[in-house]
């Protein structure tokens, strides 16, 4: 599923994104840096659909896509932190977008039992995010945003504020996802280490503006 | 490090001997009614008190009213909080000064605000279809004491849900919009659920405050016995006629019903007032 931004633009609050380009093919895994407050999350947030744009063209699998609901943009998001929800199980969250997407009840199952597999969550599936590691709490995130099958996946710093080993293992798992999951990820992150390990484009966006880069 | 002990200086020790010597002071307080209201009566007295009919109706009257208006209170004061804490329109700092009005209104003028609404053409109205569609008037019925226990309450519970929604993360919601969810169902799914210590608080805060509203509910419902009396009337009622002993057995109760709903919400976990 392809991602394009053209001439877009966004104001949040005081802060004024764009006009911003960005072109992002199918199966790829896209990574964009910038510098703090350049407007990365807000990006994100405006492709999700939960920031409104002011003007431009926003375009996900060649569908135009400016006035579609949140949840019919065939996207996974994955903000900063996790964002979990408190009163949900693990199972719960990996359950959450295929009970709303109206899946049946064996396929859920399966999808649940599949990426617990997948992320090393069997053990904490009737853990609830309080007590949970920030690593765990991250491969929460990930599954919750990955259940639904998404064709577009939006990673806000995914492997921020984890251990070493943790990252090393998450970075691992999102090296394969492309080929795993069969989705298109625009991945924001500030180490370029991480950049490189996975990107397969690179965007810089610097005072609203998007720009490729090697 | 005690805030008294070594190690403080001088200064340090005079500032926190004044706080701690004005709390003391104003916790004595406190319990010195709570105990001077218990040595005042008997059980027996107090039984004497409690087994007359008009105070038993009194106390029947006095918790269902309570109960439905904080439900009803709840019920108003989710949207209403959420929307608040949610949502930015034009005019916001206005609507918000509305809704502390009845916070910060003398109870009686509440209770006669309600009055005179009743007798303009709308209230008529209101009044007349609501006595068609359930056989019973509003003004100086039942459905009075809900309303003018209601008109404060609400404006609490308010209060304390929009605080509660305010503290969590707007982000789950946004999540939970990516995943599937409307925002109805991110409301009810994630948000509500995340909220229950803050709706079960309201609705304890609410509850108390109904049980002890007196001034408004006794203007706009009067304090007839067997018919519109609540324990704050009742408390008013026996102090006028003379009879001590009754006004503080009710008083009692009030009491009983405010410190169990205070430790009620504190075993739960939850602020209530705080």
């Amino acid at each position: 599923m392809s991602l394009r931004l053209e001439q877009c633009s966004a104001r949040v609050g005081t802060f004024n994104l764009g006009p911003a380009d960005l072109d992002l093919p199918g199966g790829a895994y896209g990574v964009l840096m910038g510098p703090t407050g350049s407007g990365k999350t807000t990006l994100l947030e405006l492709i999700a659909g939960l920031a409104p744009l002011t003007s431009g063209r926003l375009s996900i699998a060649g569908q135009p896509s400016n006035e579609l609901r949140p949840a019919d943009r065939g996207i996974g998001y994955l903000p900063q932190d996790g964002v979990l929800f408190d009163t949900m199980t693990v199972a719960e969250h990996l359950d959450f977008a295929p009970r709303f997407g109206g899946w049946t009840q064996a396929r859920r199952q399966q999808r649940v039992e599949e990426l617990a597999e997948r992320l090393g969550l069997n053990s904490l599936l009737k853990r609830k995010p309080e007590g949970l590691s920030g690593g765990e709490r991250q491969r929460v995130g990930l599954g919750r945003a990955l259940a639904g099958r998404p064709k577009l996946l939006l990673l806000d710093e995914p492997l921020s504020a984890l251990d070493v080993e943790m990252h090393a293992d998450l970075a691992q798992y999102l090296a394969t996802i492309r080929d795993d999951q069969d989705v298109t990820v625009l991945h924001v992150t500030h180490n370029p280490q991480e950049a490189d390990l996975l990107g397969t484009h690179h965007f810089r966006l610097n005072e609203g503006r998007i720009l490729p880069t090697s | 490090m005690s805030v008294l002990g070594p190690g403080r200086s001088t200064g340090d020790r005079i500032f926190f001997g004044t706080l701690i010597g004005l709390g003391i002071a104003y916790i004595l307080m406190v319990l010195g009614m709570l105990v001077a209201d218990a040595s005042f009566t008997t059980p027996a007295a107090m039984a004497a008190a409690l087994a007359k009919p008009e105070i038993r109706h009194a106390f029947g009257l006095s918790f269902t009213t309570a109960t439905v208006t904080a439900i009803l209170s709840v019920w108003f004061g989710v949207p209403i909080g959420y929307l608040m804490a949610r949502r930015n329109f034009p005019g916001k700092s206005l609507v918000d000064a509305i809704l502390d009005v009845p916070i910060v209104l003398p109870p009686m003028v509440i209770g006669l605000s309600l009055l005179i609404l009743f007798q303009t053409g709308l209230g008529r109205q209101l009044e007349s279809g609501f006595a068609a569609l359930f056989g019973v008037g509003i003004t100086y019925e039942v459905p009075s004491i809900i309303l003018a226990q209601f008109a404060v309450s609400c404006a609490f519970a308010i209060r304390t849900l929009r605080v509660t929604f305010d503290q969590l993360d707007p982000r789950c919601e946004d999540v939970a919009r990516t995943l599937g969810c409307s925002s109805r169902q991110a409301f009810w799914h994630v948000v509500l659920p995340s909220a229950w210590k803050g709706v079960l608080s309201a609705g304890l805060l609410a509850w108390a405050r109904a049980l002890g509203e007196f001034g408004p509910v006794l203007v706009f419902s009067g304090a007839t016995r067997m018919k519109t009396e609540v324990l704050p009337s009742t408390v008013f009622l026996e102090l006028s006629v003379g009879d001590l002993e009754a006004a503080v057995a009710v008083s009692l109760i009030l009491v009983a019903a405010a410190v169990g709903c205070l430790l009620l919400g504190r075993l739960l976990g939850l602020k209530v007032g705080r």
